[in-house]
């Protein structure tokens, strides 16, 4: 995993709670064996209309979205399935992190593994970036703070272990396969 | 904390698990018993494991078997599994492949044992109570019906299970449920589950292991109890769980794969110390009212959009998500739903496809008909299932009735192998999930009991199935 350390963009603004990761990629889509490409179906159904030209009016199609890293998004963001073919989904877009009140628990550990940013701030931070699209932010990981345009710094807190290998491009199969001799040590004990 | 030193079933599984436990830095290893796998989340593991050179290190603890992208048609030739379009059946193909490639036992299309992956785990007996059980499936949560910790994972953690059959994970909060009281006649499991994530919101478990506990519990067979862990993850929960007591033993005896002889009576004694203490204590604790619960119906685009089938839905009340969900469902606020009209009728998915359920609906539906204009689907949640209830003649009053009657697999609850809604039709759904588009692009549905449907299905209208309860 490439090392994700600091991420200045502007923000897009998704005003809807309870997007689930059908949402994000529709299972029809999850006939792949492959984990790239995937950006092209992000929010296929919303982005698309019935007979298949682009919609318009889905913000992630306006101008003012092109670009943009950040998506701010309404609370519980990220329930439903486990397919980590959401992330991957908003990855390959462009996509590198989410900012909500709340975010679903599997969608979260299948986002850390993959570099995207699962970001849950306080309700009052959370509504002001609701009411200003477009807000230049800093996402800082290694101090696990976000930089408003005003310069004011609101903290998010993440995992250690998540922040230490999001930092240092870290692979969390590394770490369990260096701990091969307690799993070993474990099964023996239990025969 | 007072009672912190005391367990609950919750804590006694997750500490038998640790290979280490966690500390501020660094997430618990824990060891996982049984890693169930499929073909859709598991290519792109196998893809890594085989750039790394690596193999499975347990491929005794693992099972694969295919449900989701498969059709529901029967498939004996290649051509068959090609009628649900060739990326799809390319992805089975990758599983057959990998299988055999890693030594994972495979329960495909030769085996009379295929099915949802949720369904075969018990039916087999290898979901047992206390064990460590993980799946590239957010619907994992069904085993915790037998006392073990069961949640779904990402591709990522697969490959982490099939090279080291251990899992990074921070030790979760704990939720106690307790039904109280007795389900009154025509209410079901599923409307427990509805009915509780109603009230505590599709986010009120996050973060959360559930327990569900109390006299409906206790009451339940286990199909019903899976029912109701099964929507853990509806609540945001990753798992919910239920203390193994002699209705579950009773489920598991005898199981082809279930410990026999000797060997189960030392599981016995090692279940039965499972339960948690009485007075261990929960982060949260929440109670419902089963004596008061009635039949429910989803009226909006997640599950904790619901209602008593006969109340009124709703006003959005400024409330643009909810608006957005009414606009899409095409739902009126101010009016019940009954009488709404149904297009499609699904009666399926790993929350609802078992045995008990076929039963209740095929006592609804025996000599009676499902109306003009409407398609009806039952999908059994696995061959066994297929064929113990074609021993019964279920299939015959099911297709007596008018409906489909077809073989095992995930079907029209996702939409991914060719079972799909129609853009704009109103399904009731005995699934798990009401999301936009969840079961076909544009396809609104209304999550309901086996019950509910069936009544819906002779209606032809959403129904009270209390009307037609024999």
């Amino acid at each position: 995993m490439q090392p994700v350390r600091v991420i200045r963009s502007r923000t897009v603004v998704l005003p809807v709670n309870d997007v689930d990761t059908d949402q994000i990629i529709p299972a029809r889509f999850l006939t792949t064996t492959s984990r790239t490409g995937l950006g092209q179906h992000l929010f296929h159904d919303w982005r698309y209309r019935d007979d298949g030209s682009l919609n318009e009016d889905f913000i992630l199609n306006s101008p003012s979205a092109r670009n943009c890293r950040v998506l701010v998004a309404g609370r519980n963001f990220g329930c439903g399935s486990s397919r980590e073919h959401a992330p991957w989904a908003l990855l390959d877009s462009g996509l590198q992190a989410v900012i909500s009140t709340e975010i679903a628990d599997i969608f979260r550990s299948n986002s850390l593994k993959n570099g995207f940013l699962p970001i849950v701030v306080d309700d009052a931070t959370h509504r002001w970036l609701m009411e200003n699209p477009g807000a230049q932010v800093e996402i800082d990981v290694a101090a696990s703070s976000v930089m408003l345009p005003d310069g004011h710094t609101v903290r998010f807190s993440m995992d250690a272990f998540a922040r230490y290998c999001l930092v240092e491009g870290i692979d969390q199969l590394g770490f369990l396969q260096a701990h091969v001799e307690a799993i070993d040590r474990f099964e023996a004990n239990r025969l | 904390m007072p009672g912190s030193s005391l367990q609950t079933l919750f804590d006694k599984v997750w500490s038998a698990h640790l290979v280490t436990p966690e500390t501020a830095d660094t997430p618990a290893i824990l060891y996982i018993d049984l890693h169930l796998v499929h073909e859709v989340t598991t290519p792109q593991a196998f893809s890594l494991l085989r750039e790394k050179g690596l193999p499975v290190r347990r491929p005794d603890l693992t099972l694969g078997t295919l449900d989701h992208s498969t059709p529901t048609t029967p498939v004996r030739t290649f051509k068959d599994l090609a009628v649900v379009g060739e990326s799809a059946a390319n992805q089975v193909r990758q599983m057959q492949d990998n299988c055999r490639e890693f030594g994972v036992e495979l329960l495909g299309f030769d085996s009379p044992h295929r099915g949802i992956v949720h369904v075969i785990g018990p039916e087999l007996g290898v979901t047992q109570p206390g064990k460590t059980i993980v799946c590239g499936d957010s619907h994992t949560s069904t085993h915790g019906a037998f006392g073990a910790l069961a949640f779904g994972i990402g591709t990522t953690e697969v490959g982490h299970v099939l090279a080291t059959q251990c899992i990074l994970q921070r030790k979760p909060k704990t939720l106690v449920i307790e039904i109280s009281g007795r389900l009154q006649p025509g209410v079901t499991a599923k409307d427990v589950i509805l009915a509780t994530i109603g009230q505590i919101g599709v986010n009120g478990g996050t973060g959360h292991v559930i327990e569900y506990r109390g006299s409906a519990i206790s009451a339940m067979d286990m199909d019903g109890r899976m029912t109701v862990c099964n929507m853990s993850i509806e609540a945001g929960a990753r798992a919910g769980m239920i203390a193994p007591d002699d209705t579950t033993f009773e489920y598991l005896h005898s199981r082809p794969r279930a410990p026999a002889g000797p060997a189960w009576e030392h599981a016995l004694a090692q279940w039965r110390k499972l339960p948690g203490h009485p007075e261990a204590t929960f982060d949260k604790a929440i109670q419902v009212c089963g004596d008061e619960l009635q039949p429910m119906v989803t009226f909006g685009t997640n599950p904790g959009m619901v209602l008593p089938v006969g109340a009124t839905v709703p006003d959005a009340n400024g409330d643009a998500s909810f608006r957005k969900a009414l606009d899409y469902m095409r739902i009126a606020p101010g009016r019940p739903l009954t009488d709404t009209r149904v297009d499609v009728v699904f009666l399926g998915s790993c929350t609802n496809s078992r045995l008990s359920d076929l039963q209740q609906a095929a006592d609804m539906l025996r000599g009676r008909q499902i109306a003009p204009g409407v398609r009806m689907l039952v999908v059994p949640g696995s061959q066994q299932v297929k064929s113990d209830a074609e021993a019964r003649g279920l299939h015959e009053i099911f297709k007596a009735a008018g409906a489909e009657w077809r073989e095992s697999g995930c079907s029209m609850c996702l939409g991914m192998n060719g079972d799909t809604v129609a853009r704009g039709q109103l399904s009731v759904s005995t699934s798990n999930r009401n999301f936009e588009g969840r079961q076909g692009i544009g396809s609104r549905t209304v999550l309901a009991s086996p019950l509910t449907a069936a009544a819906s299905a002779i209606r032809g209208r959403i129904a009270d199935p209390r009307e037609y309860l024999r």
